[in-house]
């Protein structure tokens, strides 16, 4: 009986050790993956930073890698990336936290089980379908009846676009955020007078406000990273301005217009997406970091 | 609105049958409930002395579904009447919980919140001080009133939430076992609290511990639940009446710990 015993726990250990190394090289497929887009990124911008200056590309207001005489200023793509991104949290984060707010604490239960979902839906549609929604949609729209000369290819219809197209993420995260906020405190507030709207607006809101700006700064770093709706509704004339009528590019835009085109691999122009590239992975890494440092150093214990 | 209850009362219950839905929580309750002294609501657990304390302010309105028939009078007119702001007469009953249900804001921020979203207009930080010392709570947090409500302990913080009650200058207290969540300790500080506060308001104090109801309350009121899980007041009286000498054999039965 005791080798009986014996064979089976062995068996079991072995088990146990396969399985651990499963999970642990699960773990490690995103972890080396984001190794190795980062090695990618730094290596190949090198080639780009031996040509260009870091100096001149980063406070460099003409990017013009495919004319003469070509310029590495990268500003006006940050720039265009940044007005469409204002442009988005103009819409997605007083629409987006509106409807935290209803679905949390205003809307019937009924309401609330075929709105959540709804809006989950609303969260998978694909971005290129945005895309050509903002195209051929919005532009028009805007066209018609607020910019009669507005250029197609603008930055607005890209923006508001964008905007709705955040507004599920944040609402979501923020909705869970104000969901999490114990009943306790409302009832609290309720009993000394407060109105519906006050509850609201003096403690959930308050209480929840870590997952709430966390929500928008995560909504935020979507759209700076968000590549397909630019690409197509926004145009690609890299300009360092703030009017939103104007035709912009992106960051991810103008890596999309290279990798498509015929640029000779090693060249110049080739390095420079790269360099474009570490540049959005550092501004979307430094969006969520400053996220996740809101929700850890302002998050309510209650 | 006729006056239809003696001065001395400040709440008049009469006929009161309280429903969740379908299920009735509360069947055929009278009760009156004097000025300036403690009343205790005990009974077993789910016997519904929680749901009548909260009929007082009408914290059920916020439950879907909840219902009353009946009337509770206050200060003699209809608490349930259509032309009440409910808003308003938890302006002026104050209610206590069970946790301590501070908000995640200042110690300062917390006890000004009633009197801010009330409009007072006048020195806030009076209000705040004059709440605190009255909730005995001044002197262990004068010094730290920018702190976070949740750097104190249990019992101050729920003396703190009492505070936060007491900065609206409300006429009653209503207090839903709020010593439950507390250490021996903290729950004697709430009781002497709640002896001295008695001066000034009528305290209205549900708790499961029947001690704690001999202890602090001036009158007592049974509950209990019948076959259908409905809660029905079996019997009222002064607390030393109550516990020395009660008329029904339940009573005597659940105070002498024979039941629940």
């Amino acid at each position: 009986m005791a080798t009986v015993w014996a064979l089976k726990r062995r068996t079991t250990r072995r088990n146990e050790q396969i399985i651990f190394l499963v999970l642990f090289l699960s773990a490690m497929v995103s972890i080396l993956t984001t190794v190795g887009i980062i090695y990618v990124l730094v290596s190949e911008s090198l080639g780009f930073f031996q040509q260009v200056s870091l100096w001149d590309f980063l406070m460099g207001s003409q990017w013009t890698p495919l004319f003469q005489p070509q310029h590495f200023g990268v500003l006006p793509l940050v720039g265009g990336t940044l007005l469409v991104t204002g442009l988005s949290a103009l819409v997605a984060l007083p629409v987006g936290l509106g409807s935290a707010v209803y679905l949390s604490e205003y809307a019937p239960e009924r309401a609330r089980r075929v709105l959540k979902p709804l809006l989950e839906v609303l969260a998978g549609v694909p971005t290129v379908v945005y895309g050509y929604f903002a195209l051929t949609f919005v532009t028009p729209l805007l066209q018609r009846y607020l910019f009669h000369d507005m250029i197609v290819f603008n930055a607005l219809s890209a923006g508001l676009v964008m905007g709705i197209m955040i507004i599920p993420l944040v609402a979501a995260l923020s909705e869970d955020a104000m969901v999490a906020v114990p009943r306790s405190l409302r009832e609290g507030a309720y009993a000394l007078g407060a109105t519906k709207f006050e509850v609201v607006s003096k403690v959930v809101v308050p209480s929840a406000l870590s997952g709430v700006v966390a929500a928008f700064i995560l909504g935020l770093s979507r759209a700076i990273g968000e590549t397909m709706l630019v690409t197509i509704a926004a145009g690609a004339t890299p300009r360092l301005t703030l009017d939103p009528r104007e035709s912009i590019q992106a960051m991810t835009a103008y890596i999309v217009q290279v990798s498509l085109g015929e640029t000779p691999h090693g060249t110049l122009v080739y390095h420079s997406i790269f360099a474009v590239g570490l540049t959005l992975f550092v501004m979307t890494l430094g969006m969520n970091i400053l996220g996740q440092w809101v929700v850890h150093r302002w998050r309510a214990r209650y | 609105m006729v006056q239809a209850t003696a001065p001395s009362e400040v709440f008049h219950v009469r006929d009161l049958n309280f429903y969740y839905g379908m299920f009735r929580a509360l069947r055929g309750i009278n009760l009156a409930i004097p000025r300036q002294r403690i009343f205790a609501l005990i009974g077993p657990s789910g016997c519904g002395k929680s749901t009548l304390l909260r009929c007082f302010n009408r914290m059920n309105d916020l439950i879907p579904g909840a219902r009353v028939e009946g009337e509770v009078l206050f200060n003699g007119a209809d608490l349930y009447a259509p032309e009440v702001d409910p808003a308003e007469i938890r302006y002026r009953i104050g209610m206590v919980f069970q946790k301590p249900n501070p908000f995640p804001k200042s110690i300062f921020d917390n006890v000004a919140f009633g009197p801010r979203i009330n409009g007072y207009t006048g020195d806030i930080a009076e209000v705040v001080e004059r709440a605190l010392r009255r909730a005995a709570l001044w002197d262990e947090v004068k010094d730290r009133l920018k702190q976070s409500a949740y750097a104190l302990s249990g019992g101050q913080q729920q003396r703190l939430c009492i505070a936060r009650a007491l900065a609206v200058e409300p006429e009653v207290i209503l207090m839903d076992e709020p010593c439950s969540a507390l250490d021996p300790a903290a729950t004697l500080a709430i009781e002497d609290l709640i002896r001295e506060l008695s001066k000034e308001y009528a305290i209205v104090l549900v708790t499961h511990n029947m001690q704690q109801a001999a202890r602090v309350s001036d009158r007592t009121a049974f509950l209990m639940m019948d076959e259908s899980r409905s809660g029905f007041l079996v019997e009222e009286g002064e607390t030393e009446e109550i516990f020395a000498n009660p008329h029904d054999k339940r009573t005597e039965a659940y105070i002498t710990g024979r039941y629940g």
